[in-house]
């Protein structure tokens, strides 16, 4: 009953909020290292990207509940998400158009690149501040869980109770669904493989009559469904405050350079092992531990390797040990 | 117009903005902001090392500047002898365990044979190294911590003079810096940028939560200052009669008298790592670092040792804002880990480069005045443009309140765009190189 009653434990604390972190991180990593692959930059503005089109997602889904529509059990959000991600893939290609192409026919270096991303990602979090404010915003409604610590509790008779959030269970389906779909397209569609290959090898794309004008805005297009999508499943978990957003964007670096930049299988694999490494070396393993040993070797202390304001140090930590060992990250990616 | 009389015409400009600032309000708030400019022309020149000699992308600069605000306490600060005695001695040597963990990790790489032996020895070695040093540190640091929590639960510093806490800053700075390049550079150009960018959100969280170093969102206040104190002053009789034959009233001429000497060593500073940076520039060691900027495959080519360069170069420049940090508290007087944000510490500092002129060291001094100036400046304009724009609407309109509230916001916009801008239309900056 003790091991039971110690999965369980591990379950609810490290496991399920460890996945549901690790999809946001994913389909945030997804988009940069989409941007990486195409644009060939690293876009510092995705962070920010992500709080815009969250934002935009909010405020439709205050108009949404003083209207009066909502989506039952689910949260409203959802509903608006689809607006949100139009509102985020407008602001995008405007950027595009207004700040990049200029860059890009100029064929300026990736590293210039980088820095108007940093220009961009100062006027997108000043917007945002603008419109929304600094502070915390809760957006989430509809049923809180799937099965609360109560239910489970009564359900199964163990002293550990087991609770599922909504935001978590949506998060997982989600990202799945927008993975296989982004997989799909990548992998089955004209528009997907003349992506890729213009990833491969630019010169031999263009000479295959490959339009890049029309690769480079399904890129964005792309990039604005993954960031608001993760940011607003991130922003349904936990609540939304641009500062949070803009400090995601270490672990996301830290997850698509993990997987190996440029490689969208590698920025899941990435997403989930910063996700995991983050919850497992935060957490205080004191309850697990005190149901899965024995009473003599129970820990006196919480058993916590790091406290959780260090977070960040986990994904930096990783990052730097990838780096330093393997620098085209686990998936090869696209350069060293 | 040649280009000595063009930087004379900007540099008088500046001079305008700041003795116009205070004719129209006041000459404290000139003084101060003269003061934070001639701080943000040194982390200027520092980045400018870095990005306009080297073309490394550093977007660490506020860990750096921290880093130099730490050494600010770890030197001037009095020690805290009970904190010391309770649980000092335990909290260095578990320190010196954790670096003797790390140092043993990595010499067992080097001398372990390959492939498994080689990771499972690295790892048994962090993995005990690990707990043995949270054993004897977390002890340490409870006792150090429960000593006089309310004013104390530190450590305390060296109780050496402020000065001295200059150079300690860079040389702080210095040492993360190499820890980064060692691992950062030699790669992809953006990795440093991502590397850097992780290394100051982690030197701010320990700042922040590290309380037995330097008391956490605690602060320490209270530093010692290299200048007299305002109210010393007020009753030193010989300072109220000088003041008094200058016609000022004694208070407002010992707040701007304190002001003044730490504008003077500042400008001192200033000076001599100018000179140095100049010098710098304009020897073959200067030269090398623009060819391997320009052409690293062809520097490499002809012998240049890429990576060593370049690790060199971003050490000094970010002892550089090592320095600036260590002044910066200095003229606080006080560590608040909580204010450090990176728009503040990092961005600006690279917009005042860009706007100045990267590799240009002239340029970068004047960026520093400029934009810092403008940051200053904009709340207020933006409060003002924000009243304007809302002056027809009703008292107490959601958008009128909105909009007045948000107008703190206005300066990320501004420099988001005044970075665009400049990056488009003037990418060589106000003053270009040569």
């Amino acid at each position: 009953m003790d091991f039971l009653n110690a999965i369980v434990a591990l379950s609810n604390f490290v496991l399920i909020p460890a996945i549901a972190y690790g999809s946001q991180l994913a389909l945030g990593a997804l988009g940069v290292t989409l941007i990486y692959g195409i644009l060939r930059f690293s876009n510092f503005a995705h962070g920010d990207t992500m709080a815009f089109g969250t934002m935009a997602t909010i405020l439709i889904t205050w108009g949404f509940q003083a209207v009066g529509i909502s989506a039952g059990p689910l949260p409203t959000a959802l509903l608006a998400l689809p607006f949100g991600i139009a509102v985020c893939a407008l602001f995008i290609l405007a950027t595009d158009r207004g700040v990049y192409r200029f860059y890009r026919t100029q064929k300026a270096k990736p590293i210039i690149f980088v820095m108007v991303s940093l220009g961009v990602m100062f006027i997108m979090n000043g917007l945002v501040r603008f419109i929304i404010g600094p502070n915390d915003q809760r957006f989430a409604d509809g049923e809180r869980f799937i099965i609360s610590v109560r239910e489970f509790k009564a359900l199964t008779g163990l002293k550990e109770g087991l609770a599922i959030k909504t935001t978590q269970g949506l998060t997982v389906i989600t990202a799945v669904i927008v993975v296989a779909a982004l997989f799909y397209f990548l992998n089955r569609t004209r528009t997907g493989k003349s992506m890729r290959a213009y990833s491969d090898n630019e010169d031999l794309a263009l000479l295959s009559g490959i339009n890049p004008e029309r690769v480079v805005m399904v890129t964005w297009l792309i990039v604005a469904a993954l960031a608001t999508v993760a940011g607003v499943l991130y922003g349904l978990d936990k609540s939304f405050k641009p500062f949070v957003y803009f400090q995601l964007l270490l672990p996301i670096f830290a997850s698509a350079i993990v997987g190996g930049l440029g490689n969208p299988l590698g920025a899941i694999a990435g997403g989930f092992t910063i996700a995991f490494s983050e919850v497992m070396i935060t957490y205080a393993w004191k309850k697990v531990a005190g149901y899965a040993l024995p009473d003599a070797l129970a820990p006196d202390g919480l058993a916590q390797l790091l406290s959780t304001d260090y977070k960040f140090a986990v994904s930096f930590v990783i990052l730097l040990i990838v780096l330093l060992f393997k620098p085209t990250g686990l998936f090869a990616g696209k350069s060293v | 117009m040649t280009d000595t009389a063009r930087n004379i015409l900007y540099f008088t400009f500046i001079a305008v903005l700041i003795i116009g600032t205070g004719m129209m309000t006041s000459w404290n708030l000139a003084i101060t902001i003269m003061n934070f400019g001639l701080i943000s022309a040194i982390m200027a020149l520092g980045v400018n090392l870095q990005w306009g000699f080297a073309g490394l992308f550093n977007v660490g600069i506020m860990g750096f500047v921290a880093l130099g605000g730490l050494a600010t306490v770890l030197v001037a600060m009095p020690p805290v002898g009970e904190a010391w005695a309770a649980g000092g001695l335990r909290v260095v040597l578990s320190l010196i365990l954790g670096a003797a963990t790390i140092v043993g990790a990595i010499l067992a790489y080097g001398a372990l044979p390959k492939e498994r032996v080689r990771a499972v020895g690295m790892i048994a070695i962090l993995v005990v190294g690990f707990f043995v040093y949270r054993a004897v540190f977390d002890g340490g640091v409870q006792a150090v911590e429960a000593v006089n929590p309310a004013n104390a639960g530190y450590l305390g510093g060296l109780g050496l003079p402020v000065l001295l806490a200059w150079p300690v800053g860079g040389l702080l700075a210095a040492g993360a810096a190499w820890v980064i390049g060692k691992t950062a550079l030699g790669l992809r150009s953006d990795y440093l940028a991502i590397a850097t960018l992780g290394i100051a959100e982690i030197i701010i969280a320990v700042l922040k939560n590290e309380d037995w170093l330097a008391r956490g969102v605690k602060n320490v206040v209270g530093l010692p200052r290299p200048a007299p104190y305002e109210i010393d002053l007020q009753n030193d009789p010989g300072f109220v009669e000088r003041v008094g034959n200058l016609g000022l009233d004694p208070v407002t001429a010992s707040t701007l008298w304190v002001k003044l000497i730490y504008a003077g060593l500042f400008a001192v500073v200033l000076a001599l790592l100018f000179v140095l940076a100049q010098r710098a520039l304009h020897s073959p060691w200067g030269r090398m670092m623009r060819a391997i900027r320009d052409n690293e495959v062809a520097a490499e080519a002809m012998g240049k040792d890429v990576t060593a360069r370049h690790l060199q170069v971003f050490v000094l420049g970010s002892a550089i804002c090592g320095i600036a940090g260590a002044m910066m508290t200095t003229l606080d007087g006080q560590l608040t880990p909580g204010t450090y944000q990176p728009l503040r510490f990092t961005f600006l500092v690279w917009v005042m480069v860009i706007v100045g002129g990267s590799g240009n060291n002239l340029g970068s001094v004047l960026g520093g005045f400029l934009i810092w100036w403008l940051w200053v400046m904009v709340e207020p304009i933006g409060l003002w443009v924000m009243q304007v724009v809302t002056s027809g609407m009703a008292d107490g309109y959601w958008l009128r309140e909105h909009l007045l509230d948000s107008a703190a916001h206005m300066r990320l916009l501004t420099m988001g765009v005044v970075l665009l801008l400049v990056l488009r239309f003037s990418p060589r900056g106000l003053i270009p190189e040569r």
